[in-house]
């Protein structure tokens, strides 16, 4: 297995990963969560694509998009979170359906 | 100086709206309105330049860097994108004009302002984009700028609807990006013009394509990945609605576009088409159904861009087969997107004026309405004459040309739904339209915090709007002539 | 006050599952029949770099072979950043350093490394030109030395002026357009750097977007702190 092979295949894992945990997962921090760990699954995607011709130097095209990207997600996950964030100060909980709460449970959430 | 703008042209038409987006914010509120008009109104007629260009001359490209394509990354214009830029300079002046009315100097809604002008620029940027990995990131602005606007009021359903329109789109958005990076793995390159020559329909290639697909008809909101959008359209304050319903909605389909009938044709097969057109079908039939059971009248208009999104779709089975029944089904999806554009802003701010003076939109409640606020009512009729697709409406002649090509490729089907989502807009838009011009009802007081009439630009602008989709069934020849030019080799064969 | 449940029903995630096996299974196929001959643009990036202006070609394709990418990237972090604003409650992002207890400790650890974060992130800016570095990594260090501040109670004089910090939010993204536009008022295109000013130009657009990203990271830190403080206060917890 080559090191592209590798890396792409543990991207893709990553990638399904939080796929699988964005529809499961109600709490809001989980899917914020959820999404980054799909995106660092595109990001190990880019990075062994960036090795696939192999020789002493990658491609460099994949490393700039993959901090163009890195970029992107932190800002949107900045946003997501401080979205989280209002929906529970306005709502008290973090989830967005109101069927995903245990109301008789004590303080927390 | 002319010269000058016309060698920059492309350029300028991104760099407006992005500059004055920063001094926006950077100069507040006051300011924030002013640099917003000055915006609205120097793109006008640039972006009219630009389609004047576009039909002169063919093609533009501009090397952004001067490096060109594949190394840099190029600016294209073609008719699609001009027709694109003018219809979202159009919408975004009157809605600019509308917002002024609407937020007024409220130091609560000040960030509107940057907002906006930065999903304007963004949603420039993404029409002239050559390159698709540069798209991802027009994508991503264009999304967050609209999942900020939505949640402006800070009201708890607005709130809990960005939240779901923001993981819908970053998700949407990561199924694009890996679509990028297998598109570049395969094929090595991520500018449009060089993958045009060089994609195969290998593995890779099909799979990459699927991805995307995937993402842009989440972010496009097409049935059955719909189920963002009516929270997200109706709760958002109406000038924020009605760009996303008009304009934003239209970027990701326009990329989607792009792709399947552009850039990686050779990659797409004729199954998943036809399943495009069957899920945009059912969107028109199961939308415009829900659109006729809502209760209030901002869920309704945007049930009703669910319906509408649908018809947009059944370009993509009509055009697999080239010849003029492409032609016809391109300059129809494409006319379709424009006369929505226009009609569904003006039907947005009408449900705005009627929310920001009366105070609520229940349908039950709205009856007699013609006579507290004719232009608004008004507005909100004719353009729903564009959404039943009456002559000699904008929506008539995207109708029209979209039956001539699925009669014209023998799918005559595609022409009944087409006719049975006319009937259905029918029977929502009369539903609330027939009560605006019958008894009045007792619910119509003006409510207590914004009493009085709402300023006369609102109004007028949503009428302007309104006309303007009515009127585009007249003067549609030389719009249908701008949306050929330079048009995809497979839609070209046939001169219109 | 709810506690969101941990699981969704076992139909959702028996759904999930069957989808996230689809996607998993086109996945692993259509990456392993990535041609291990495509050279991509490497070849080419090589061949411009001596004309690009750095020698990092990482940085070539950042700033310059794409800089309209990174362009719009500064784009979404200051519209991201505003966003944020948009929805903190105090919507300015000024601290009030109501948790920013004067814990000794801290304070005597900021003091130290306030500094030499600040030395390091000048040192990562003027590396990005021939290694790895540049004005994220540059500006990640300095919002960091920023958040240390503000966690141990310094923050406060720095936003005094809520111009001044929205100044420093924006200008990275208005020198970079200021820039670009300067280039096509010039006689070029947009961000065509002229050969002879190329470094400079880059150096200057560096330079100020290390201090936005510095000023963002900041601001979104202390921004979405705010809320938190405002409901532990309303509730009459804190203090």
């Amino acid at each position: 297995m080559s090191q592209t092979d590798l890396y792409t295949l543990v991207g893709s894992a990553l990638f399904v990963i939080g796929l699988y945990a964005l529809m499961t997962r109600p709490h809001l921090l989980h899917k914020v969560l959820a999404l980054n760990i799909s995106s660092s699954g595109v990001f190990f995607v880019l990075v062994g694509i960036a090795r696939r011709v192999g020789g002493p130097v990658p491609d460099p095209l994949p490393h700039a998009m993959v901090l163009t990207g890195i970029v992107v997600t932190v800002s949107s996950t900045a946003f997501a979170l401080a979205l989280a964030k209002r929906i529970y100060t306005e709502t008290g909980t973090a989830a967005l359906d109101a069927a995903d709460v245990d109301v008789g449970e004590s303080l927390g959430g | 100086m002319a010269e000058w703008i016309a060698r920059q042209l492309p350029a300028l038409v991104v760099l407006v709206p992005f500059t004055a987006a920063p001094l926006a914010y950077l100069l507040g509120t006051g300011f924030g309105r002013q640099i917003a008009l000055i915006s609205a109104l120097l793109s006008q007629p640039l972006a009219i330049l630009l389609a004047v260009t576009v039909v002169r001359e063919g093609e533009l490209r501009y090397e952004v860097g001067g490096w060109g394509g594949p190394l840099g990354i190029d600016l294209v214009v073609d008719g699609f994108t001009a027709v694109m830029v003018l219809v979202t300079t159009v919408v975004g002046l009157f809605v600019t004009v509308y917002a002024l009315g609407y937020f007024g100097n409220r130091e609560r809604y000040r960030f509107f302002w940057p907002l906006w002008l930065f999903l304007w620029g963004s949603l420039h940027a993404l029409f002239l984009s050559g390159d698709i990995f540069n798209l991802y990131v027009c994508l991503e602005l264009v999304s967050m700028s609209a999942v900020a606007l939505v949640g402006l009021t800070l009201r708890r359903e607005a709130l809990v609807a960005a939240m779901r329109y923001m993981l819908a789109a970053i998700l949407g958005s990561l199924f694009y990006l890996l679509g990028v990076a297998l598109i570049y793995g395969a094929f090595g390159s991520v500018d449009m013009q060089t993958l045009r020559e060089v994609v195969r329909s290998d593995t890779t290639g099909q799979a990459a394509l699927a991805l995307m697909t995937v993402g842009l008809v989440l972010k496009t909101a097409l049935f059955p990945l719909h189920f963002w959008l009516p929270p997200a359209h109706s709760n958002a304050p109406s000038p924020v609605s009605a760009v996303l319903s008009a304009l934003v909605v239209k970027g990701s389909f326009y990329i989607l576009v792009r792709l399947w009938v552009d850039v990686a044709e050779p990659m797409a097969f004729p199954g998943v088409s036809t399943v495009l057109g069957v899920l945009g079908s059912t969107a028109i039939i199961w939308g415009s159904i829900q659109a006729f059971r809502q209760q209030r009248l901002k869920m309704l208009v945007a049930y009703s861009t669910v319906a509408q999104i649908g018809y947009l779709f059944l370009l993509f089975p009509l055009v697999t087969g080239g010849g003029q029944a492409a032609a016809d089904a391109w300059m129809g999806g494409i006319f379709h997107a424009v006369s929505h554009a226009l009609a569904k802003s003006a039907m947005f701010l009408a449900a705005g004026t009627v929310l920001a003076r009366f105070g609520h939109d229940r349908i039950d409640g709205l009856g007699g309405l013609s006579r507290r606020a004719p232009v608004t009512a008004m507005a909100f009729g004719l353009a729903g004459v564009t959404m039943m697709g009456l002559p000699p409406s904008g929506g008539f002649v995207a109708k029209w040309q979209m039956i001539r090509a699925s009669i014209e490729s023998g799918e005559w089907w595609w022409a009944a739904v087409v006719v049975t989502g006319g009937l259905l807009a029918a029977a929502y838009v009369f539903r609330v339209v027939g009560p605006f011009f019958g008894r009045e009802v007792d619910d119509l007081d003006d409510a207590d915090l914004n009493a009085g009439p709402s300023p006369w630009t609102m109004e007028s602008a949503a009428l302007v709007l309104a006309i303007g989709a009515l009127v585009l069934g007249i003067v549609g020849q030389p719009l249908l002539d701008l949306i050929m030019v330079s048009a995809p080799a497979l839609v070209a064969g046939v001169t219109p | 006050m709810g506690k969101v449940t941990a699981k969704s029903p076992i139909a959702v995630r028996v759904a999930a599952l069957a989808i996230c096996a689809g996607v998993g299974a086109l996945l692993a196929r259509a990456v392993l029949a990535i041609p291990e001959t495509e050279p991509g643009l490497a070849p080419l990036v090589d061949a411009n770099l001596a004309v690009s202006g750095v020698k990092n070609a990482v940085t070539a394709v950042l700033l310059n072979f794409r800089g309209y990418d990174t362009l719009l990237e500064i784009a979404v972090l200051v519209l991201a950043t505003i966003g944020v604003l948009s929805l903190s409650v105090t919507q300015t992002g000024t601290w009030d350093p109501i948790a920013a207890q004067a814990d000794p400790v801290l304070s005597a650890l900021a003091r130290f490394l306030a500094p030499v974060m600040i030395l390091v992130s000048g040192y990562l800016l003027w590396a990005g030109e021939h290694a790895p570095g540049g004005a994220f990594q540059a500006g990640s260090v300095l919002g960091a030395a920023g958040v240390l501040l503000a966690l141990s109670g310094y923050a406060r004089p720095i936003w005094v002026s809520r111009f001044a910090l929205r100044a420093a939010i924006s200008v990275g993204f208005v020198v970079f357009l200021a820039t670009a536009i300067g280039e096509m008022l010039a006689g070029g295109l947009l961000l065509e750097y002229p050969a002879d000013l190329a470094k400079t130009l880059m150096l200057v657009v560096e330079t100020w977007l290390t201090v936005s990203i510095g000023a963002i990271l900041i601001s979104l830190f202390i921004a979405s702190a705010s809320p938190a403080e405002e409901l532990r206060r309303r509730s009459g917890g804190g203090e």
